[in-house]
């Protein structure tokens, strides 16, 4: 390439940008460090870095105080339960704007992005009564349900950019070679679609997991997934910051590795093809 | 190309979806319209009475209103204001030559994935706690006295705290867009003689006014409705110092019970995120064409 980049450049940008991601990461690596302290070290003045007693005490505590696991497996039945079900639903309504468009497809899918623009708290009160009268409140049914619904354009639309970039030429040719639909669905289409799936799963797995309207005001504690579960340790008597911090730690690890994993579609799932 | 069958199959295939959103938008939102114009409170059950736009008086005049939406737009725009005056010199960093820029990457994205409370809680408890957090540690190690951020700046330390969820968000897309800008144009620009700074602003600013319109435009959609990092740190205070529409909308009907009053706030919050939501969905809708 023609532009000369001297090693002073490379050295001064590297420098400023590893300073700049360690700042921002700070905040999550401090809150690991703290998960391994005693409560007594964790507030500490002067702080300590590295060179404390490390324990995983909290992490045993954190289990045994409050049953972290049953709060594990909600967060993973909710998260998970709402993903698969909006992707059943989504699959077919976006391969169908896809490769069949009408008219109207535009306006369908502009239609179903501004459900999503809705504020939750404009329809907070009816759900809630409605939740309430019905029995749905602090059940996992409830939150999939209403999760589901809430992510359920962003999928659509996602797979829908995803679809969309599949060559049509591929499936007439499918078509004319006699595969019926069916076949061409598995065969062709599926192969085909795997990675716009994968990433779409993921993105909204991460949304599912990390959401916390709904599940702050819809559950309390038998269907509490992690958000609710991390929320009780804001009440004063909860004030034990090295088991805060290990329960936290265990809460956004795993959606941390899965959303390393998929940045590059992140943004523009979240854009909604805006910016690719 | 499209034969009847097939298109009886795609709109078969459609409806489940259309259906199910179509619902799931009219209905809370019908039955929103029609709490907001009754007196109904759960502690009172029974004496729900029809009441016109009574509720939409008592809410718009009540002083509490006005302090939440005038912190919502505080909110709103403070966050706007550092995640993008961050983000641009993050991702024109990011965007030189860096050892590792994948890993750098990694770090800056992070915060996104922590879900709110944790952000909230962690930053509260172990950064922002006037004795021991890290900040006062910080602050008495250089000479200056410790704030205490959640008596004396409550709404500024909710600020700092969205703002960190949301940077990384500005930061990635606008580090997207700044790939996408195309190496042989800035090369042809500097053959032609353009300085650095100038093919800043002829090349890379026009560039990135798009990506900068789509962040404003969807932070605003979440910003607006923040409510989990208020619920787990100042419960809206003190006072009324952090309670933002969404919040209020909250405490109206979870905690003082006023269905009828929470439902005409509610509303509310609908019609300021439309506003948001219209200029959105055109600028997508232009996409679409491409």
């Amino acid at each position: 390439m023609a532009r000369k980049v001297t090693t002073a450049n490379v050295v001064v940008s590297t420098a400023g940008a590893w300073l700049v991601g360690f700042l921002i990461f700070f905040p999550i690596l401090w809150m690991v460090l703290t998960s391994f302290k005693t409560e007594l070290e964790a507030f500490a003045t002067p702080p300590s870095f590295l060179f404390f007693h490390w324990t995983t005490e909290n992490y045993a505590t954190v289990q045994e105080r409050s049953d972290y696991l049953h709060h594990a497996l909600n967060s993973i039945i909710i998260a998970g339960g709402s993903t698969l079900i909006a992707l059943l639903i989504a699959v077919p309504a976006a391969w169908s704007m896809a490769f069949s468009p009408t008219k109207r497809t535009k306006d369908v899918l502009l239609w179903m992005l501004s459900t999503k623009m809705m504020p939750p708290v404009g329809v907070l009160v009816p759900i809630y009564l409605i939740y309430k009268n019905v029995g749905l409140l602090d059940t996992r049914a409830g939150l999939i349900f209403i999760l589901c619904l809430g992510n359920l354009p962003i999928v659509i639309w996602m797979l829908f950019t995803y679809f969309k970039e599949i060559p049509k030429d591929i499936l007439e040719a499918a078509r004319m070679d006699g595969a019926t639909i069916g076949r061409e669905l598995i065969y062709v289409l599926t192969p085909m679609a795997i990675p716009g799936l994968a990433s779409t799963l993921l993105l909204n797995l991460i949304l599912a997991w990390n959401e916390a309207f709904w599940t702050l005001n819809l559950s309390t504690l038998e269907a509490a997934p992690l958000t609710t579960f991390i929320a009780s340790y804001s009440s004063p008597e909860g004030l034990f910051w090295a088991r805060l911090s290990a329960a936290s730690t265990l809460a956004i690890a795993p959606i941390l590795i899965i959303g390393w994993f998929s940045q590059k579609q992140l943004v523009r799932g979240l854009t909604f093809g805006a910016v690719k | 190309m499209a034969t009847k069958q097939t298109q009886v199959l795609a709109r078969t295939l459609l409806s489940p979806a259309v259906l199910l959103l179509f619902i799931w938008m009219i209905v809370p939102l019908a039955l929103t319209i029609y709490f907001s114009l009754l007196h109904y409170s759960l502690l009172d059950p029974g004496s729900e009475s029809f009441v016109g736009l009574e509720n939409f008086r008592y809410f718009l005049t009540d002083p509490a209103f006005l302090a939440s939406l005038q912190n919502t737009l505080v909110l709103v725009g403070s966050v706007l204001l550092l995640t993008i005056g961050l983000g641009i010199p993050i991702a024109l960093l990011l965007d030189q030559p860096v050892v590792g820029r994948n890993f750098v990457r990694l770090m800056v994205i992070a915060p996104f994935f922590v879900m709110p409370t944790v952000s909230a809680l962690v930053w509260k408890n172990l950064l922002m706690h006037p004795v021991s957090g890290l900040f006062a540690w910080i602050a008495t190690s250089l000479g200056l006295t410790p704030v205490d951020w959640f008596t004396d700046a409550p709404l500024l330390a909710i600020i700092f705290i969205v703002a960190w969820q949301w940077l990384p968000f500005a930061t990635l897309i606008l580090l997207t867009a700044l790939q996408s800008l195309d190496e042989e144009q800035k090369e042809a620009a500097e053959m032609d003689g353009a300085s650095a700074l100038s093919r800043f602003i002829y090349l890379t600013v026009p560039h990135l006014a798009r990506p900068i319109t789509v962040v404003i435009l969807i932070e605003t959609i979440f910003l607006l409705t923040v409510f989990a990092e208020i619920f787990v740190t100042t419960g809206g205070g003190p006072g009324l110092q952090t309670t933002n529409i969404a919040f209020l909308v909250y405490s109206q009907a979870l905690i003082q019970f006023d269905v009828g009053s929470a439902s005409a706030g509610g509303l509310v919050a609908v019609v300021i995120a439309n506003i948001v939501a219209f200029f959105l969905v055109r600028i997508v809708g232009r996409n679409l064409e491409a």
